[in-house]
């Protein structure tokens, strides 16, 4: 079992809103797939926390800015940061555009001891900062040092509300139990807290004190994972025994290449075939170091690391961020020749492990595609243009049931089924006046007025007590002869909601066979008929 | 030359020398002619393409070929809904019969999603059997959309149900039925308009009669229907069921005289 490394992480609070040009006292929050991932102080009082929907987030603080996330963006202006970390140490990893951290065994010798070590980070990160962004914008970086990446980003959010402001220190060794009253929501694996919150597995104590075998029986690798992390020890047990041969991929280019989108693409294509060769053999990687030439022998080298296994697409992105930060960086940071190559290395092998369907509900394969689609047509035709049956309850055929937009993003995993909406009607209380079964296969988002006449030509009215004034004879819709009535029944009245005037509905109901052959669900509403719905 | 030597060893050959050697025979085995077991035709040991993909293919068992129909339908189809195909559904009362296409299949796991009919009756579709968490619902594109959008959802979901308002190109649909046959799903059309192709089976509801109801007395209870089934190659004879569209709980259930109508 490898001993968890003493890492430092630097944490750049509210990032997201910083990169994009939000002074933190302005009111403004950052969204991705319709959720926020960031909101200014003055917003955060208002109640709007991280995860929320935009609609949710918008009617607490309304006046709040409505900003689009942009990690490229991010990741560009955080670059300063980590190029002026590298005086500290040239093991700096970028967990993502904000966060990044180091171990500290090597520099904690050279500054002799934790505390100025802490002191001497912060201090060199205030200075990039105040570069970039102009003196005195930003409050300055939250630090956190502890055994392992994972405690050690937990000290840095608590760094905020530590006592000296901006560092929390945990001594080595008393790492599990620095861990142990975090709620296991910390591990972000939602699907996973949820399970564990309803087993009353609420904190990382509980999570870590329970035995390894149950847990992996119960949970597999995944929970294996979690419980490590509670533990204080790394997530996933690295891949030691047998180093398999030189997994690292690179590529050549010649002619020498200045512009960012060639470079994208191909670190798209190199992050394939990094993907690829990993997986034959069984292995992802914790972290990446991703390594550019330029003709002029300058180079640049950044250590990305994913606890969740680094992705190909996820991959490219981040190539594409560094280089995008090097590229068009301030003259004296920017290379002065165009890139010759590029190489991706990966490091800290561990077991990619198998992924299989979670057994507590979850999406099949099939409901994991279908969604994947009904997304993709979601973005070509506009939002709320994929919709999904939603039960509501009524008694009319056109209320019964609602369409609601179809889920964003990647529902695996969601605990109630692919969808979690109500499609049918639960074991409620019945709805007495409801048009009965069979329901008319056709319900008219639009009802088309028509005119329901008797034999003498009149139109049919329906009194005070639900009696109808003569016998329908002849339906006429616009123009035209109309078509015959074959037979009828009715006519049922409702009267819903007298208490609220402006939903209080009042209206007959007829079942109409015409001649036609068609039979139709008529409603007489306000002194007009409309064809409601028909039985197509 | 030497192919020559080969063709005439070829013909010429005794089939007897081919064969096992006769008991009595007294020849020492050094005049025997000479190793005949030569193999005059090369053994091609690298298998085309074409063989290498028919071995690594993964078997596909007739179930998975085809998608689940309820026992209303089983008599219009030879063995159930036969993936890649395309199927027509008209006559009054169509909607209710692609609700109960859908029923089986979706039931089974199938996703089904229903392109540009907003005006579907859902809570017949969950009467008919439809699983309405496996139903979408998607606005109608515009037309020159139209084939991206059902060309997306026939790539991943089982069934797609259209119902254009507009003219459809007999290219995009040639493009569409291509897809539908590399990823085996199936296109539903429901509606009387043109269509550029021919179906792979046109279902028409004929002969419905609404029973339940009077002048005024009673509810529509249920509506005796005929369904008749045309389509293609195998399935070219006609066949037709009569069943109960819908019988009174909403669901399609079969006639008790099967095939009087």
């Amino acid at each position: 079992m490898t001993e968890p490394v003493r890492t430092l992480v630097v944490r750049c609070p509210d990032w997201p809103l910083t990169a994009l040009g939000v002074a933190l006292s302005d009111p403004a929050v950052v969204l991705t797939a319709g959720r926020v991932v960031a909101a200014s102080a003055t917003v955060r009082a208002t109640g709007v926390v991280v995860g929320q929907r935009r609609r949710r987030a918008q009617g607490m603080c309304p006046e709040a800015v409505v900003l689009e996330r942009d990690e490229a963006v991010e990741a560009r202006w955080f670059e300063p940061v980590v190029a002026a970390l590298s005086d500290i140490t040239p093991w700096v990893e970028v967990q993502r555009p904000g966060t990044c951290a180091f171990g500290v065994r090597g520099p904690v010798r050279l500054f002799g001891g934790e505390v100025p070590l802490v002191g001497n980070t912060a201090a060199v990160v205030r200075k990039a900062l105040d570069e970039t962004l102009g003196e005195g914008t930003y409050p300055g970086c939250l630090i956190g040092v502890a055994d392992g990446p994972f405690a050690a980003g937990l000290a840095a959010g608590l760094a905020a509300r530590s006592v000296d402001g901006k560092a929390v220190l945990v001594p080595a060794g008393a790492t599990p139990g620095f861990l142990a009253p975090f709620p296991v929501s910390a591990l972000e694996r939602p699907d996973l807290a949820d399970v564990l919150v309803r087993l009353g597995l609420t904190t990382l104590g509980t999570l870590a004190a329970l035995p390894v075998a149950d847990v992996v029986g119960r949970f597999g690798s995944e929970g294996l994972d979690a419980q490590r992390l509670a533990r204080g020890l790394d997530g996933r047990l690295l891949q030691l025994a047998g180093q398999p041969p030189d997994l690292a991929v690179g590529i050549e280019m010649d002619p020498p290449v200045e512009r960012i989108d060639q470079v994208a693409f191909a670190a798209r294509s190199l992050a394939g075939s990094l993907h690829d060769g990993l997986a034959r053999r069984g292995l992802a990687c914790r972290r990446v170091v991703v390594e550019a030439e330029t003709g002029h022998g300058e180079r640049l080298v950044r250590r990305w690391r994913d606890e969740g296994a680094i992705g190909a697409a996820a991959l490219a992105d981040r190539v594409r961020w560094q280089l995008e930060g090097w590229l068009n960086g301030p003259p004296g940071v920017r290379p002065t020749s165009g890139l010759v190559r590029l190489d991706l290395v990966p490091e800290e092998l561990v077991n990619a492990g198998s992924h299989q369907a979670g057994f507590w509900g979850g999406a099949t394969a099939a409901d994991e595609r279908a969604l994947r689609a009904l997304n993709r047509v979601a973005a070509m035709l506009g939002p709320g243009s994929v919709r999904v049956p939603e039960w509501r309850g009524g008694r009319d055929p056109a209320e019964q049931m609602t369409l609601v937009p179809v889920p964003e993003g990647p529902v695996a995993g969601s605990v109630d089924g692919p969808i979690p909406v109500v499609p049918h009607p639960p074991d409620g209380p019945p709805w007495p006046g409801a048009v009965p079964a069979p329901s008319p296969a056709a319900v008219h988002a639009e009802p088309a007025a028509v005119d329901v006449l008797d034999a003498a030509g009149r139109t049919i009215t329906v009194d005070g007590r639900g009696v109808v004034s003569a016998e329908p004879v002849r339906l006429r819709q616009g123009g035209g002869a109309g078509a015959g009535v074959i037979s009828w029944a009715g006519p049922w009245p409702v009267d819903e909601r007298w208490w609220d005037p402006s939903r209080h509905s009042r209206r007959v109901s007829l079942q109409v066979v015409s001649d036609d052959g068609l039979a139709r669900l008529l409603v007489l509403e306000g002194g007009s008929w409309r064809i409601a719905a028909t039985y197509d | 030359m030497y192919r020559t030597y080969v063709r005439y060893w070829d013909v010429a050959l005794p089939s007897s020398l081919l064969a096992e050697p006769e008991p009595f025979d007294d020849l020492p085995p050094e005049e025997c002619p000479a190793p005949l077991a030569i193999t005059l035709s090369p053994v091609r040991t690298v298998p085309t393409l074409a063989e290498a993909a028919r071995r690594v293919r993964p078997t596909t068992l007739a179930v998975e070929r085809t998608l689940p129909v309820v026992p209303a339908l089983a008599g219009l189809f030879l063995d159930g809904l036969r993936r890649g195909s395309s199927i027509g559904v008209s006559g009054p009362g169509a909607r209710s019969l692609a609700m109960a296409l859908m029923a089986g299949a979706t039931s089974a796991g199938s996703w089904a999603a229903v392109v540009g009919d907003p005006d579907l009756g859902l809570v017949a579709a969950g009467e008919a059997g439809v699983a309405l968490e496996r139903l979408a619902i998607v606005t109608a594109p515009e037309p020159s959309a139209w084939g991206d959008v059902v060309g997306a959802l026939v790539g991943s979901l089982d069934l797609v149900l259209v119902a254009p308002q507009h003219r459809v190109g007999a290219a995009t649909v040639r493009r569409l039925m291509a897809r539908i046959r590399e990823r085996g799903s199936v296109l539903i059309r429901v509606g009387d308009g043109p269509w550029p192709d021919s179906f792979d089976l046109a279902l028409t509801v004929v002969d419905g009669s609404w029973e339940g109801h009077g002048s005024g007395h009673g509810r529509l209870r249920l509506r005796r229907a005929e369904v008749v089934a045309t389509g293609r190659r195998a399935a070219a004879r006609e066949r037709s069921v009569a069943m109960m569209l819908p019988s009174p709980d909403g669901s399609p259930v079969p006639s008790e005289q099967p095939g009087s109508g």
